[in-house]
């Protein structure tokens, strides 16, 4: 069954990924949730969601307000439990070491998988440069060559032009979408191996989602990365891969063009097409 | 009929009218009323005591018989600040974390609760009853005045004050920061010292500028705590004079060049207030 | 970069001990809890020390503390009488005087004064509480009593005389005297809280009778006053508490006299003013336990007045917190 497409919803591929990157036998599995629950005090939000997050590929979670997309990401690197009330049950493998396992540092984890948040957040006491300095600072990791390091991120999130003459400014005397490729950068200085983003373009304009969309492109090359976003036409844009998410439950896991023009469930199809949400 | 509406929708009765202005008027000669005293205080207390302003003055010390000429607060000035000193040392850190504590970690926990109501409360006890505390707990026990009893009592009283502002200020820093903090796989108890209270920094220094300003002027649970001293001491255990209690004194005597010392005082003290008040005041605007 | 397989990862972000677990974080929670029960510690403690220091007093006159007018500590007879009287009728005269000016003060700065000055005149309220009490009590020996004596103490002879609350002599130390600096001292309170008060009301309220044609003054009157009257009555309970502990200023124009008249230009003494003036030199231990027991007589009072005045302000714009940023 093949469905008229959206004019909006083209999946535009990088072309230059070879079939060996793309096929399941050279993709392997970075993250994988099996029966992953979370509530909110006594309400339960996720209803036991088993999904593979491969590595080094873009995986993005779509589907309408309130599905428990942004609560499922947040359980990938334990950023759930911190909201007082809050607790998740299930197994979260990362790299065969399930990080809700007994003996497991929530500190540690988020140091190998980082997180960017929908509104940008740099330190507004620390200086550009400083925020992008922070996650080694405040987790005491040596660094030989602070500048080069400050100047490398920086050019990964396509901010050293722009901010290289101002470096000791405070985080937030930059734009909105300078702002968010600050917290890109801080993210990515402590070299995660998985990058989490939680809409990271919403508050943005579309000049500022583009270059931001640019740079996940570019990032997803090293780096493992799961998108939630409601904009699908983003999804289909950036991902490799694409979960569907309604009501707490995974509906559909599939890679993205498949999704956006195969769908396998009425309910996916339902969502895609525009009749909710 | 219509013409009536008319007419009424076109101009209020004089009687209301009247009234509005004769209450709003009121409001403003009720204002302008309650600043004159402000005027009055800082008038004279300016005029009084300018003339008594001297090297002198702050070098001397108040031993001087009151008969002869040429006496000074030097005692007073060192030892208010030394008490006040004390009261800073005691009552900052453990105000400042108290207040992380209720904001950060113990939030709405019933234990969180009673510290918080048991704060409200403190800051209502008046002073001379926290002297007379410190009194049956350290000068009693001791048989001595001391500087030491006197920067405890003003401990108590800038605890509750200091408390209260940190854990608002603490509050005001948005979550996303923390959240940012913790992402980056920063334990809880480091983000909340690097970065939350780094970022509430300018809030709690103006909440204990002010703190400050109200012990440095308070002179009751001094009486009978540091109680004074003609001479300047330098010492924790001994009876140490301050300028609320030197002032007090001093205003109180028959003799005229006291009373113009007490207003010499009242002026120093006054200046060093206001300017903790103004200071505190413009950080906060330059913070919006 | 070389993938860590399933064991570094486990290594990677397992603890380092068992002992690790948050142990920066339980450390932290602990010292700072251990602070924060210093609050609850040290009020217990003033209340136990009072009483303790309190008993002998207490045990010796019991109840009769409370009705007795005798202080004599030569023949160790103490009866608090005089002081209840001078707090109460003090606190009192001066809450008449302030409360309608401080009510004027509080619409003004929150309904009716354009914007520009509002934050620089509220800010002049302010440093009214600022100033110290013993700078107040200079100023009132020697500007405000001598006033009082020779321009507005005769009118009030004349005008009122035939009450009975405004007669015979007086030096200018004296109960009125003391009533209204008292009264200057607490208006900044009452002023600052009224105001917070009313400008929580939502602004809807003002508007719908605006829009229903009320003058500014009606406005105020008919639909915020009464939205907010029991935010009003505990800021008046609130600045009813400071007038209560109140001591230097008082201490130093109200005339110090140990007994109780009916006159407003006899001298008296309050709870506070008593404490001052006589503890350093308390002649003994009953006379020292005396003294604590009215300091804990005021102690019990005015945590009773601040705990109505906060559940009274609390209904009305949440937690009272410091003056608004």
């Amino acid at each position: 069954m093949s469905l008229p497409m959206r004019e909006s919803v083209r999946v535009k591929r990088d072309t230059n990924k070879t079939s060996a990157e793309k096929g399941p036998e050279a993709a392997s599995i970075k993250m994988n949730a099996e029966g992953l629950k979370a509530w909110f005090g006594s309400s339960l939000a996720l209803k036991g969601v088993s999904l593979p997050i491969v590595d080094k590929q873009v995986t993005a979670i779509i589907g309408p307000s309130g599905c428990g997309k942004s609560t499922f990401v947040r359980c990938l690197n334990r950023m759930h439990e911190v909201v007082p009330g809050a607790r998740a049950e299930g197994t979260v493998m990362l790299d065969g070491a399930d990080i809700y396992g007994p003996g497991t540092d929530p500190v540690l984890v988020r140091r190998r998988v980082g997180m960017v948040f929908q509104k940008p957040n740099p330190f507004p006491t620390m200086s550009i440069r400083d925020n992008v300095l922070a996650g080694m600072k405040l987790n005491r990791v040596a660094v030989t060559d602070r500048d080069a390091l400050v100047e490398q991120t920086l050019r990964q999130v396509a901010l050293w032009d722009e901010v290289k003459d101002v470096l000791a400014r405070s985080g937030t005397s930059l734009s909105g979408g300078q702002q968010q490729r600050l917290c890109i950068a801080r993210a990515l200085a402590l070299e995660p191996e998985v990058l989490l983003m939680d809409e990271p373009c919403s508050a943005l304009d579309p000049i500022a989602t583009a270059r931001i969309e640019e740079l996940i492109h570019e990032i997803g090359k090293r780096v493992t990365i799961v998108i939630v976003t409601h904009n699908m036409q983003q999804a289909a844009r950036v991902s490799d891969h694409t979960a569907f998410f309604y009501m707490g439950e995974l509906v559909e896991y599939a890679p993205t063009d498949q999704l956006f023009t195969q769908p396998s469930n009425s309910r996916t199809e339902d969502y895609i097409t525009g009749r909710f949400g | 009929m219509s013409i009536a509406l008319a007419k009424q929708a076109t101009s209020i009765e004089p009687r209301r009218r009247i009234t509005d202005v004769v209450m709003r008027g009121l409001c403003v000669a009720a204002t302008v009323i309650a600043l004159i005293p402000l005027v009055a205080v800082l008038y004279y207390v300016a005029s009084k005591g300018v003339g008594a302003i001297s090297w002198e003055f702050f070098t001397h010390d108040s031993s001087t018989p009151p008969s002869e000429p040429g006496g000074g607060m030097s005692n007073a000035i060192v030892g208010s600040l030394m008490v006040v000193g004390l009261a800073c040392a005691m009552g900052i850190p453990v105000g400042v974390l108290t207040g992380v504590y209720l904001s950060e970690l113990g939030r709405d926990s019933m234990f969180a609760r009673t510290v918080r109501f048991t704060a409200d409360a403190m800051s209502g006890i008046p002073s001379i009853v926290i002297g007379v505390f410190t009194y049956t707990l350290i000068v009693l026990h001791q048989r001595h005045f001391s500087a030491l009893a006197g920067g405890v009592a003003l401990a108590i009283i800038m605890l509750p004050t200091v408390t209260r502002t940190t854990e608002e200020m603490l509050k005001l820093v948005p979550d996303s920061l923390r959240e940012a903090a913790l992402a980056l796989g920063v334990p809880r108890w480091k983000a909340i010292v690097t970065i939350v209270l780094r970022t509430a920094a300018p809030g709690i220094a103006t909440g204990v500028m002010l703190a400050i300003a109200r012990v440095a002027g308070e002179t009751a649970p001094l009486i009978f705590t540091a109680f004074g001293n003609p001479h300047v001491s330098t010492s924790l255990n001994q009876p140490v004079g301050t300028m609320p209690v030197l002032i007090f004194e001093d205003a109180k005597s028959p003799y005229d060049e006291l009373n113009r010392q007490a207003a010499a005082g009242a002026l120093v003290l006054v200046a060093f207030i206001l300017l903790l008040n103004i200071t505190a005041r413009l950080v906060v605007r330059r913070k919006k | 970069m070389k993938r860590p397989d399933a064991h570094d990862t486990e290594v990677a972000i397992r603890r380092r001990s068992s002992l690790d677990v948050n142990l920066g974080d339980r450390t932290f929670r602990l010292v700072t809890a251990a602070f924060a029960a210093g609050a609850v510690v040290i009020l217990a403690s003033i209340v136990v020390q009072l009483f303790q220091g309190a008993w002998p007093s207490i045990a010796r006159f019991g109840a009769g503390f409370l009705t007795s007018s005798d202080w004599d500590p030569v023949h160790d007879k103490y009866g608090a009488v005089p002081f209840l009287y001078g707090t109460v009728m003090s606190s009192l005269v001066a809450l008449m005087i302030t409360v309608p000016i401080a009510f004027g003060v509080a619409i003004f700065l929150s309904e009716l004064a354009p914007p520009w000055i509002r934050g620089p005149l509220g800010f002049m309220v302010e440093l009214l509480a600022a100033i110290p009490s013993v700078v107040y009590g200079l100023w009132g020996i020697f500007v405000l009593a001598p006033f009082m004596r020779s321009d507005v103490d005769p009118i009030l002879r004349t005008l009122f005389g035939w009450t009975g609350f405004f007669s015979g002599p007086t030096n200018g130390h004296d109960m009125l005297t003391g009533a209204v600096i008292l009264s200057i001292m607490i208006l900044p309170t009452i002023a600052s809280i009224s105001r917070d008060v009313l400008r929580a009301a939502p602004p809807t309220l003002r508007e719908g009778a605006l829009a229903l044609g009320a003058t500014r003054w009606e406005a105020v009157r008919t639909a915020v006053l009464p939205y907010v009257r029991s935010g009003l009555v505990g800021a008046v309970l609130l600045g009813l508490g400071r007038a209560l502990g109140e001591t230097m200023a008082i201490t130093m124009v109200i005339g110090n006299s140990d007994r109780a008249h009916q006159s407003l230009f006899q001298g008296a003494q309050t709870m506070a003013s008593k404490i001052a003036n006589e503890y350093a030199e308390a002649s003994n231990d009953l006379h020292l336990a005396a003294l604590t027991e009215i300091g804990l007589l005021l102690l019990a009072v005015t945590l009773l007045f601040n705990l109505a005045a906060r559940i009274l302000v609390w209904k009305m714009r949440g937690p009272v917190g410091q003056r608004p940023v």
